[in-house]
């Protein structure tokens, strides 16, 4: 039995995933541009191709919330959002991780209103940047397919128990129909053990779930989920190394793209990755010495793999696809920089904010922002950040 | 529980700090919650019960004469049974007094 690579949009790709994992329950509501992701799994559901239960319900607030009632019982279980969405659940979103319940999410990232905007960005995400969860941005359908499977597996792992989000940008990723490696059923069971929740809701073995905490065990909580956050890389590198020997596809948490010995690094995140690659090609092409960096685990953030991957650079353009307002601009730039701040040799850290709301990037924008970030590190620049293709 | 909450390190904590003993609610002393505590004069009390009825703890209850005493171990100082004894038998005093 091998895989078979077929034609298919990214969204139903994720269904298609989430049948192969078994899940248990999934709770969502649908939201532009998730829709085609719970709509293909209520599908499934109802053809009987997909053992599950599926629940509907009128909110995000709620769709996530039932998801932690599921993953409290052992359940493996997930959902979908996007944008504003995503905002609904925030709340419920610390109790997840918190409580330490492995829910899997797929999240198409969407900007947030107001302006109405169904379009992607960053935005939704990086309010979700403190919950506590696991977060994984995807470049291609394909490693969006392959890290839903790995975010059970990491989710459920017994070292982590937390809960994952696998971002993929809204219609750049979710409406691209993209040739994806979908392997056997007996290979994801291979792959994908049972969830085995350690203390799970039983009435002949009670417990109290999200107890409240006074002052004097408040912090002893949350350093455990700090330290229980943080320990996790060590269960994603494992899983990411089984997923490579199982499928042949293996991922890192930090990724360079002829990046070796490039004086110029560029830092994006998520789809926009791809489309970068294009613009190093160009640029190596002319003979300068640039390389590519992709950022793919967010949560817990690599600190050690982001310091090794641009050690040797001169200059590190960083590229947000959200805006920190009245900050330092993009979280993603702000973050690196503060991790490197302390570095006895570091690149110049040149930010741009830009691909908000679904505007593109091409490869000329990538090489435009390539050559003015490197124009900055010559000659500085009175602002924190720049805002790369506003209209002036 | 072998230790109080106040000694558990960020390592003795159950996954997502899950409570393993059901019912341990009860060691939690909410009394120390408590401003203005409430004083019972017997010579008042008509034993009628209705300050037991209206605690939101759920912590008073006739002693052995039939008077209605709260446990000030959970006792908060909310003043609800000052507020609806009939006969004026409970008063709020302060702490400090």
């Amino acid at each position: 039995m091998t895989e078979q690579r077929i034609g298919i949009e990214v969204s139903r790709a994720i269904a298609i995933a989430t049948k192969l994992a078994n899940v248990d329950v999934v709770s969502a509501y649908p939201i532009t541009p998730q829709t085609h992701i719970v709509e293909d799994i209520a599908e499934l559901v109802a053809n009987g191709e997909l053992d599950a239960a599926y629940i509907p319900v009128e909110s995000e607030h709620s769709a996530m919330s039932a998801c932690l009632g599921a993953a409290a019982v052992g359940a493996r279980t997930f959902t979908a959002t996007a944008g504003q969405g995503l905002e609904l659940m925030h709340e419920v979103l610390y109790i997840a991780s918190s409580m330490r319940l492995p829910v899997v999410m797929a999240v198409a990232n969407r900007a947030l209103s107001a302006p109405l905007s169904i379009w992607g960005d960053h935005s939704d995400v990086m309010a979700t940047r403190d919950t506590g969860w696991i977060q994984i941005f995807a470049a291609n359908g394909q490693e969006t397919f392959d890290n839903v499977l790995c975010a059970f597996r990491i989710a459920e792992d017994q070292r982590v128990l937390l809960p994952v989000m696998v971002h993929l940008d809204g219609f750049h990723l979710t409406h691209m129909i993209e040739p994806i490696y979908i392997p056997e059923p007996s290979q994801v069971d291979k792959f994908l053990p049972q969830n085995q929740y350690p203390l799970p809701l039983d009435p002949n073995k009670p417990i109290t779930m999200g107890a409240f905490a006074p002052p004097d065990i408040y912090t002893e909580v949350k350093k455990a989920q700090q330290v229980n956050l943080t320990a996790a890389k060590e269960a994603i590198l494992q899983c990411w190394k089984e997923f490579g020997d199982c499928f042949g596809r293996y991922y890192s948490p930090v990724e360079s793209y002829r990046g070796e010995k490039a004086k110029v690094l560029l830092l994006v995140m998520g789809s926009f990755s791809e489309t970068a690659m294009s613009a190093i090609d160009i640029l190596r092409g002319e003979g300068k010495e640039v390389g590519l960096i992709k950022l793919r685990l967010w949560r817990p953030f690599p600190f050690d793999e982001i310091r090794r991957a641009v050690r040797g650079a001169e200059v590190l353009i960083i590229l947000d696809r959200a805006l920190s307002f009245g900050g330092p601009g993009g979280p993603v730039c702000s973050e690196i920089r503060s991790a490197l701040y302390n570095e006895d040799k570091r690149p110049k850290v040149i930010g741009f904010v830009g691909g908000l709301g679904g505007r593109d990037i091409s490869p000329g924008g990538f090489k435009e922002i390539i050559n003015r970030g490197i124009e900055i590190s010559q000659t500085g620049s009175e602002r924190e950040f720049e805002m790369f293709g506003v209209r002036e | 529980m072998t230790k109080s909450e106040g000694e558990l390190t960020w390592k003795d904590l159950e996954i997502g700090s899950i409570v393993t003993e059901p019912g341990n609610a009860s060691q939690y002393q909410t009394g120390g919650w408590r401003t203005q505590r409430p004083i019972h004069d017997t010579n008042k009390c008509i034993k009628c019960g209705l300050c037991a009825i209206f605690c939101p703890e759920g912590c008073i209850e006739p002693n052995a004469e039939g008077y209605f005493e709260p446990n000030l171990f959970y006792c908060k100082g909310c003043g609800i049974c000052a507020r609806e004894c009939w006969t004026q038998a409970i008063t709020m005093v302060e702490e400090e007094e």
